[in-house]
């Protein structure tokens, strides 16, 4: 293996497993920048991976090559629904946003494998799916001599997609009214009351996108590295976006920064066998790094002033 | 003192009324789905409390449950969200049986208590990491436990592999020297599985109750949780109780995963994902209350609701995925348990707005 | 015709939360182009009635007209739409947004949804110049002064186009200087066509600036009165409902050995910036020393170092003698110390804990109240009932969690219980805020008590009233250093006021002798 195809390799993995991390992430962004802690990340991925499967292979004959993409918006929609849970709970009903998160954690592996039986025989997992992301060429950009073959030739599109959407997100959110709005109720949402910001539909916009969003992540996870659904197609990705998103600063630019090097420590368990020097470490090593260096960054990163300020608390308004 | 009396049956009648709504809402969901909800809560009932051999099994579930749900209790008392139970009762399981398998020779008297302690302590080291990276950097302790939960999977299944076994998936049986089984407790319950880990369980609750409410280290405990500025001001460390919080956490999280290791396995074998104490544990906290009592009460529940889940695929055709999602359901209800509240301080508010209009 | 002469006219109004009658059919007209003032004591509802107004509560009954128009106010929108501004007590103001952005937040001009920011600009300059409220539009909130905050909250009524301008409290957080300048803004409004009402219990404020005034008392409405012709203890007795006297009656101070001494303090705040920075001052027994100053000179670090919660970088604490630079909290209120905290929610009580938890909150550890590690509950109680009754705390029992009572006899049971403890030096920050007339004399008649029992006690205080009235000497703190000490009997507040500012005593003096401005004095410092 030569030095270009190695790095190649390197960079499609990391991407790969980074695409679903940035999606997530930036979805986690949106809802607590709006003031909604959400650890229920996790389990809308996982409802956005059954979502996506299960529609990619009811409607594959009918879709055939689109299959996974608009599987990918079935989920997503999908995901704003089970959000809304969420939303529910800790904006009205004044639920602790760890508890309401947790409760998404523990519904939806259930109901996701509950439908599973259901729609698939009764089996507790689904058969592979046919259509999914393959790794591609970008048109163009590939055609660049070193460059081009490291980061654009057989790789995956979602992650350039993903970094698309993170910019999109950073604008959105820096730039726009909807984004000075939804940052000033996470961070003095009695404050925006008195301007006349309506704080509880800001902070449903904020949990909504994060479902969306989320669920984009699971979908995107489940087409294209598991490609079917099964108890363990979520395990833990939806926890390491929310990393990302503390790591980032709340910011999406940060948020996808940290998402990728998240991807890379992760794809790094999978093709670290082909890597030199790499492939010598002990795999239990490869596979507790993300979660080590999560860890390891978080105590680093000691400031906290960077989390918006009523991140978490309910706002209750007074009538 | 009639407000705190008030707050405590309030408390209960939003349990129930949580348990009552998440069970009908599972029905509704067996209707959608084209069961029949009476066949399916008739198998639920019957696998739980059906004879006492199902009852013992239900007891033996919840075994592990009321020690992960003590631990939850105590961590949030002292104001910490742990919540990494989940990784601590795992580690406590694979601490548990390690010791056993090392030491197959020692007497029953002393393998025991050593194999519970043992146990006990991995879940304590786990927890304190997460207590220290707290207390010492104001780290999230909700990440971080998160975080720390996967690494005990990864870590628990290279033990088992590499470590114990040679390449295996599961560890050889522990000596009979460090069970927990009761032929006694067995022989009552019609030959369930039933071991004198409930026993311990409930003392634990004991312990942790006098612990909490009746020693001045919990009165620092709770003071610390509700309120860290005022506990230091008033001379308590707030370093030192939310560290003693995740270690007394820790150790009971690992007990509960000691039961599962010494009492229902008495093995330890790999795993693909988290086994779920950790996450159940915290739902059983959450609807008893954190009152050692109220968790006795929902752990049994629970420990009804999982044992008999496992009968209604066969007898009524539902998959048993069904309980998960109710006790999701009943989580969700007593966490937004000010829908119930709302609604119960509007009845009383209607009736005497009916008295007065009456008189 | 008669009728439109009011641009406000609240008539009716009642607001009942629960059981609790805050506004009980309370009457407020107030005309076009006048200042108007709304007076009452902490917890009168006065900020009730205002919120009533601006839409952020709902009222039980009573009717709203604005320009003679009956109008129903359901929310801040609505509000503003009427051309009502308010400018909060505690700034409405996100810290972490720039001045423009807290200004635009909520009506922002923008182009298919993206913010113009040149437009805002702009319009913020003109307004700014308008009314000679002078900001810099970029910077972040959290960076600039308390006044510069407060002219951000002004301009954010403005740019909604508000004709009619509620200020909170607005002089709580001021200096007097910062005050003054205050007032003539408002006064500069006024010609502008504006017209204002100020919510205050400040009474030589509103003889300053209001025209006329509104009473209100323990919710109800009292009397509307003009302003010109009424003395400010006609006005204090409107608002307390009996005579009231302006100073506490106390003997002649006996200092003897010295208790608290401080030398060459330094005291880092979290960005590692010195919030006190070499200060030096000693209290002895028998003394009151007041510490006056503007909040944020370093005050609270000062009284965190010395109860042991915030850490010493350098310089020394001595209490009878004894160092206690960086000792634990326990140890150091072990040594003698009793200390009424600032934030008595967030220092003081564990709310949802019972009264008599909360009352034990130092002396748990200790025999009778616990023995080997467990708790006597029996004692607790008993102890508990016995320092309500001695400091006449009201409460249910002493079982009730300690939210449940009012400020003032929270106070008091805070007090209670750093007391019984005869501590040689008594910290009280703050004793008195938020709290009624009452309650106020209550808190300082104990803290006189407490030096006449040969005690030294610590005060501080933003309020120039309370440590002019209590202290035995006073201590200016300015920018974390003492900059003065003085004794009340000569100073007065203006004096007082330039000092807090940071002007030497010799300028204060200029001032005073008519030798210089406190302009001058104050920015010659910079």
């Amino acid at each position: 293996m030569n030095l270009v195809s190695t790095l190649s390799t390197v960079f499609s993995s990391a991407l790969l497993f980074a695409a679903p991390l940035i999606f997530t992430a930036l979805g986690g962004t949106f809802s607590e920048r709006s003031g909604i802690v959400n650890v229920g990340l996790e389990g809308i991925m996982t409802i956005g991976a059954f979502s996506a499967i299960a529609f990619n292979l009811t409607f594959a004959d009918t879709f055939q090559s689109a299959t996974p993409w608009i599987a990918m918006l079935f989920a997503g929609i999908v995901g704003i629904v089970f959000a809304l849970f969420h939303a529910v709970a800790t904006v009205n009903l004044r639920a602790n946003h760890i508890v309401s998160g947790t409760v998404l954690n523990l519904m939806a592996p259930a109901l996701a494998i509950f439908l599973t039986k259901m729609m698939f025989d009764g089996k507790g997992q689904t058969a592979i799916i046919n259509f999914n992301f393959a790794k591609v060429d970008i048109p163009f950009l590939s055609s660049i001599p070193v460059v081009g073959e490291i980061l654009f030739k057989r790789t995956s599109l979602l992650a350039y997609i993903a970094i698309i959407v993170a910019i999109i997100s950073w604008v959105v959110l820096y730039k726009t009214k909807f984004g000075l709005r939804l940052r000033s109720v996470g961070e003095h949402p009695l404050a925006a009351d008195t301007l006349g910001i309506n704080v509880y539909k800001m902070r449903y916009a904020g949990v909504l996108l994060s479902g969306f969003l989320g669920a984009i992540g699971g979908a995107v996870m489940a087409q294209s590295i598991t490609l079917n659904f099964a108890h363990s197609t979520i395990s833990g990705q939806g926890f390491m976006a929310l990393a990302a998103m503390i790591f980032g600063k709340w910011n999406p630019l940060g948020a996808m920064g940290a998402a990728i090097f998240f991807g890379f420590a992760q794809s790094l368990s999978v093709i670290g066998n082909y890597i030199p020097f790499i492939q010598d470490v002990p795999s239990i090593y490869l596979k507790v790094a993300p979660y080590a260096l999560t860890i390891i960054v978080l105590v680093g990163f000691i400031g906290k002033s960077e989390a918006p300020a009523a991140d978490g608390e309910t706002y209750i308004k007074a009538k | 003192m009639t407000n705190s009396m008030n707050g405590k049956l309030k408390g209960v009648i939003v349990a129930l009324l949580s348990v009552i709504l998440g069970l009908v809402m599972g029905a509704v969901i067996m209707l959608v789905s084209g069961h029949d909800p009476i066949a399916g809560y008739s198998a639920m009932i019957q696998g739980s409390f059906g004879d006492l051999s199902y009852f013992g099994e239900t007891l033996r579930q919840s075994t592990p449950l009321i020690l992960t749900a003590l631990a939850f209790a105590v961590a949030s008392t002292a104001g910490f969200f742990n919540i990494g139970i989940e990784g601590q009762s795992l580690l406590g399981w694979l601490g548990a049986v390690w010791c056993a398998l090392a030491f197959p020779d020692l007497p029953k008297f002393i393998l025991l208590p050593a194999c519970l302690i043992v146990g006990a302590l991995f879940g304590a080291f786990w927890a304190g990491i997460a207590g220290m990276l707290k207390a010492f950097f104001n780290t999230s302790e909700v990440i971080i436990t998160i975080m720390l939960n996967y690494i005990a999977l990864y870590l628990s299944n290279f033990v088992i592999r590499d470590i114990i076994t040679d390449g295996k998936d599961a560890t050889p049986i522990i000596p009979d020297a460090a069970s927990l089984r009761s032929p006694g407790l067995e022989q009552l319950t019609d030959y369930s599985r039933l071991h004198y880990g409930i026993i311990i369980a409930v003392l634990m609750c004991v312990i942790v109750w006098i612990l909490m409410q009746k020693t001045t280290t919990g009165y620092e405990l709770r003071a610390v949780g509700m309120n860290p500025f005022a506990s230091q001001y008033a001379g308590m460390s707030t370093k030192r109780n939310i560290i003693l919080a995740m270690v007394i956490s820790g150790a009971l999280a690992g007990l509960g995963g000691t039961m599962e290791g010494l009492g229902t396995f008495k093995n330890i074998f790999t795993q693909n994902s988290l086994p779920g104490l950790g996450f159940n544990g915290m739902a059983v906290s959450l609807l008893g209350g954190g009152n050692p009592f109220g968790i006795i009460a929902a752990g049994v529940l629970f420990g009804a609701l999982k044992t008999g889940g496992l009968l209604m695929p066969t007898e009524a055709g539902v998959p048993e995925e069904l309980v998960d999602i109710v006790i999701a359901l009943i989580i969700f209800f007593v966490g937004a348990s000010y829908l119930i509240t709302y609604l119960l301080d509007k009845l009383p508010a209607k009736k005497n707005a009916l008295k007065e209009g009456g008189e | 015709m008669a009728e439109a002469d009011y641009v406000i006219e609240m008539l009716g109004i009642t607001k009942k939360f629960g059981d609790f009658v805050a506004n009980d059919n309370i009457n407020l007209q107030v005309k076009k182009g006048e200042i108007h003032a709304l007076l009452g004591e902490n917890g009168a509802g006065k900020s009730t009635l205002m919120n009533v107004l601006f839409g952020l509560l709902e009222p039980t009954s009573g009717e709203i007209r604005v320009n003679g128009q009956k109008v129903n106010i359901t929310d801040p929108n609505t509000a503003n739409k009427l051309g009502i501004g308010m400018v909060h007590q505690h700034f409405m103001l996100v810290d972490k947004f720039t001045v423009t952005e807290n200004i635009i937040l909520g009506s922002e001009p923008n182009k298919f949804g993206f913010i113009n920011k040149k437009e805002a600009t702009k319009e913020i300059k003109n307004i700014s110049e308008k009314y000679q409220l002078k900001v810099d539009p970029s910077v972040v909130v959290r960076d600039i002064t308390v006044g510069m905050q407060q002219r951000v909250e002004i301009l954010k009524t403005l740019y909604r186009g508000a004709d009619i301008l509620i200020f909170d409290e607005p002089t709580a957080v001021l200096t007097p200087q910062e005050i003054e300048e205050l007032m003539s803004i408002m006064k500069s409004l006024v010609k502008e066509g504006k017209s204002i009402i100020v919510i205050t219990h400040k009474l030589d404020e509103i003889k300053e600036v209001a025209d006329r005034c509104t009473v209100i008392r323990r919710g109800k409405y009292i009397e509307t009165v003009d302003v010109a012709t009424t003395t400010q203890q006609g006005l204090a007795n409107l608002m307390v409902g009996r005579n009231v006297l302006f100073t506490t009656e106390k003997k002649a101070a006996e200092p003897k050995e010295i208790v608290l001494a401080v030398e060459d303090l330094v005291v880092k705040e979290s960005r590692g910036l010195n919030a006190v920075n070499q200060l030096s001052l000693e209290v002895r027994a028998g003394e009151v020393l007041g510490i006056a100053g503007i909040d944020g000179n370093g005050q609270s670090e000062l009284i965190q170092a010395i109860t042991g919660l915030a850490k010493v970088s350098a310089g020394t604490i001595k209490l009878n003698g004894q160092m206690i630079n960086n000792l634990p909290p326990r140890k150091i209120t072990q040594a003698g110390l009793g200390h009424i905290p600032e934030d008595r929610h967030k220092f003081g009580l564990i709310l949802p804990m019972s009264l008599a938890e909360n009352i034990a909150l130092q002396t748990y550890y200790q025999k009778p109240l616990s023995n080997h590690g467990f708790l006597n509950y029996k004692e607790i109680n008993q102890f508990a009932r016995e320092r309500i009754e001695e400091f006449d705390v009201r409460t249910a029992n002493e079982l009730v969690p300690a939210s449940a009572l009012s400020g003032g006899n929270q106070q008091k049971a805070i007090i209670a219980r750093e007391i019984y403890r005869n501590p040689d030096l008594l910290i009280a920050a703050q004793p008195t805020r938020g709290l009624d007339v009452g309650a106020i004399e209550f808190i300082h008649k104990r803290l006189i008590e407490q030096r006449d029992n040969g005690k030294a006690v610590l005060l501080m205080s933003f309020e120039l009233e309370e440590i002019l009235n209590v202290s035995d000497r006073i201590a200016v703190m300015y920018e974390g250093k003492i900059v003065a000490v003085v004794d009340p009997k000569e100073t007065n507040e203006q004096e007082l006021g330039l000092l807090m500012a940071g002007a030497s005593l010799a300028q204060a003096h200029a001032v005073e002798e008519g030798k210089a401005t406190a302009e001058e004095v104050t920015t010659l410092d910079k």
